[in-house]
């Protein structure tokens, strides 16, 4: 999708975040740099404030303090212009598959015969051509997810976040989706992704962020963190995740 | 302005309901009950649409509402029967003048048991006295209409307070001729009500005329221009042609040929 | 009594057989309650979309006002009506009382708190799904307007024939500012009233089967949407 000897990665800074509430501290981190290749995972149990982080990175959500910045610049529309989010719940508009398309094509601007083409090439990559006219409400779950990743590329974004994408499919279809997400990665997009499963950040991963209880606990090469893992903390979840 | 935007929506709106505002081809005029549910005015308008193309547009509600829709202006005629409230109407400057129309008369009806033993009288004052004496229902108007107010003075006059009876043996139903006749109908009550209403009503169930035929049953209407004064609204010369030709000899033989069952139910009176 | 059955079933045939004054009046019934429906559309979507989506002081108050509005009584909404109208009202120079026009400005008064409030409802938990996804997509509060008023379509459609049902039983309202003037105001709701006041019950109530009718018509078709809503997904649950 973009030329990459032409244009360098872009990097995401995250500079002395926090959020708390009620006292207690949700996110606190004081700093860290997504510049690698990718794809970026960021792993660690419930409540360790991946998702937060992945929403202060997309801009979802403004942390107390601090800033994120993207290719050295704060947030601004630009940037996140140039980002796209798919959740764990894949939020899919009341219309058709297609329909679900259009709807960001639209929105960059694009005529007809172009939108027409791009959501033939779209359908074709995630095997959804059959059911273009279908409601995207009646998809499947695994489905879904393809369309909702489907729909996040049709922006053309430079980062993709995606939050527990596969946590609620089965194998099958969490490969399927894995597929997409390395393919993605292979074109050029920056690809940052939440799980907590290990088996699929030793599949995708690049790097790895560890998260503990709102910190960062560590984060370096995915072969690093997971298999000689410094933190205790991470030393903790892997044991554990060994046992799951 | 904002008068302007308001004025081009109801506009929009009324070409959208198709409304035809054309004017003075039509006129309203505030009557009563009695004289659209008898029948009578859809039987002689239509000679006077014919003649005039003036459409007559009738609203038809109590005597007492339709004095104080004209007196807001809503309308350009007023055709009821209270004579003492239309001659205040006109005394304080809101109608022209007034004239007499037609006349027809009450009749008291009542359920065929007849529990106060009135039938065939000729005496509404005693067949009044002799309902409040036995306590049998009977149900009245309560709305302030011509009949309402015409059903007042005979209790008056026979020195009974109804007001102590409310909700007793008295009701009141507080709403139109029809509806009033309904109720007594299947309360099996007695009910004074013009004799037109009751001659075209079709629930008559077990109700009968048990009185009638007491001069002090006649019932006078009368006609009123709309003070244009008060009013510049008022249509004021289609409502004045519509007057005249009540009050014709033409208008006059309309209302005297209007027959229900073979019975004449509106007499002409006009000078 | 044993008349009354034999009256329905000729003032039945009557309706049946097409007879031209009736067939009429219901016209004007149908063409009174749409348009207001769709005036209360236009006005009470926007409205209820935006207390759903903005952010406003005061905002919770109008929720609540609204939410009372809708159950307005009609009488005292014809009576208000009645007095911006009158002659002697604000609104007078307009010449509208008595006119199928003010039986519409009567009902869009009655129905379009009824829509707002429904759409407010709808259009809110659908923004509650949709507002980190369309943030994501880029799609600002006042753009995200449209997109959720389309994508609630189908449980506006019900609340636009809740309104629509609401406005076509209505009586106490038109009767006040049509004054139910034959060929002009008079409706279906109108004439059952005058003819019940005339004591002819079975030409009343015939026309009340023609309501009934029209209700339980309206009520299919919102069963059809909503069970076509629910097995396309496109409900919220």
């Amino acid at each position: 999708m973009r030329d990459l000897a032409l244009e360098p990665l872009a990097g995401l800074e995250v500079r002395d975040i926090r959020i708390g509430r009620n006292g207690g501290t949700l996110l606190n981190v004081p700093h860290l740099m997504l510049d690698g290749p990718g794809p970026t995972l960021i792993l660690g149990p419930n409540g360790a404030g991946k998702s937060l982080l992945l929403r202060c990175l997309h801009g979802l959500i403004a942390p107390d303090v601090g800033q994120v910045l993207q290719d050295g610049m704060p947030l601004g529309a630009r940037q996140k212009a140039q980002q796209a989010m798919v959740f764990q719940q894949p939020v899919l508009l009341r219309r058709s598959v297609a329909g679900n398309l259009d709807f960001v094509l639209r929105r960059q601007g694009l005529n007809r015969t172009a939108r027409r083409a791009r959501i033939e090439t779209l359908l074709q990559e995630g095997g959804l051509t059959a059911k273009a006219r279908q409601s995207a409400r009646s998809l499947s779950g695994g489905e879904a997810q393809r369309l909702a990743i489907l729909r996040a590329l049709a922006t053309g974004p430079e980062i993709l976040f995606l939050d527990e994408p596969t946590s609620a499919l089965d194998p099958a279809a969490t490969q399927t989706i894995e597929r997409m997400v390395l393919h993605a990665s292979a074109q050029g997009v920056r690809i940052v992704m939440v799980t907590h499963d290990i088996g699929q950040a030793r599949r995708l991963a690049a790097d790895v962020v560890m998260m503990q209880g709102g910190r960062v606990v560590e984060h370096g090469p995915a072969s690093e963190v997971l298999d000689t893992p410094r933190s205790q903390a991470a030393q903790l979840y892997l044991a554990g995740g060994l046992i799951i | 302005m904002i008068g302007t935007w308001i004025r081009a929506g109801a506009v929009a709106l009324g070409l959208a309901a198709g409304t035809a505002q054309a004017e003075e081809s039509f006129i309203v005029v505030q009557s009563t009950t009695s004289t659209q549910n008898s029948g009578l005015l859809d039987y002689i308008l239509p000679g006077f649409e014919a003649e005039t193309g003036i459409d007559v547009r009738v609203v038809a509600v109590g005597t007492g509402q339709a004095i104080k829709n004209a007196m807001n202006g809503d309308g350009d005629v007023l055709l009821v029967h209270a004579k003492q409230a239309e001659e205040k109407f006109v005394a304080e400057g809101w109608g022209v003048e007034r004239f007499d129309v037609m006349y027809n008369d009450f009749v008291l009806v009542g359920p065929r048991s007849d529990p106060a033993k009135v039938k065939g009288g000729t005496d509404i004052v005693a067949a009044l006295t002799a309902i409040s004496d036995t306590r049998a229902p009977f149900v009245s108007r309560g709305d302030n209409s011509g009949t309402h107010k015409a059903e007042l003075r005979h209790w008056k006059e026979a020195g009974i307070d109804v007001a102590d009876a409310s909700g007793n043996w008295y009701r009141e139903t507080g709403s139109g001729m029809g509806a009033t006749l309904n109720v007594a109908s299947g309360m099996d009550a007695y009910a004074l009500t013009d004799r037109a209403t009751w001659l075209a009503f079709g629930n008559k169930g077990k109700l009968n005329i048990l009185v009638e035929g007491d001069p002090k049953l006649f019932n006078q209407y009368g006609v009123i221009l709309v003070n244009p004064d008060k009013h510049p609204g008022v249509r004021v010369a289609a409502a004045q042609r519509f007057i005249d030709w009540l009050l014709s000899e033409e208008g006059q033989a309309a209302i005297a040929s209007f027959k229900l069952d073979g019975e004449q139910l509106f007499f002409p009176n006009a000078q | 009594m044993q008349d009354f059955a034999a009256e329905i079933s000729d003032a039945m045939l009557l309706i049946l057989q097409g007879d031209a004054e009736l067939w009429a009046i219901v016209l004007l019934s149908l063409r009174v309650s749409l348009l207001a429906v769709l005036v209360s559309a236009v006005i009470g979507m926007p409205l209820g979309a935006a207390l759903a989506v903005g952010r406003f002081p005061g905002r919770r108050a109008v929720i609540v006002l609204l939410n009372a509005l809708m159950g307005l009584p009609p009488v005292v909404v014809g009576l208000l009506v009645y007095l911006m109208l009158s002659r002697s009202g604000p609104l007078g120079v307009l010449e509208l009382l008595y006119t199928p026009t003010a039986m519409i400005i009567a009902q869009v008064v009655l129905v379009s708190p009824i829509i707002a409030a429904l759409t407010r409802q709808v259009v809110e938990m659908l923004a509650e799904e949709y507002s980190e996804q369309l943030r994501s997509l880029g799609v600002s509060r006042l753009a995200s307007v449209p997109v959720l008023l389309w994508d609630a379509r189908l449980a506006l459609i019900t609340a636009l024939l809740a309104g629509f049902g609401r406005a076509i039983a209505e009586v106490g309202a038109v009767i006040i500012v049509g004054g139910n003037i034959n060929h002009v105001t008079r409706v279906m709701t109108t004439t059952i009233a005058l003819e019940t006041s005339k004591g002819n019950l079975a030409l009343a109530l015939a026309l009340g089967v023609i309501l009934i009718g029209i209700a339980v018509a309206v009520n299919a078709l919102v069963s059809a949407l909503s069970l076509r809503a629910e097995q396309e997904g496109l409900t919220h649950a």
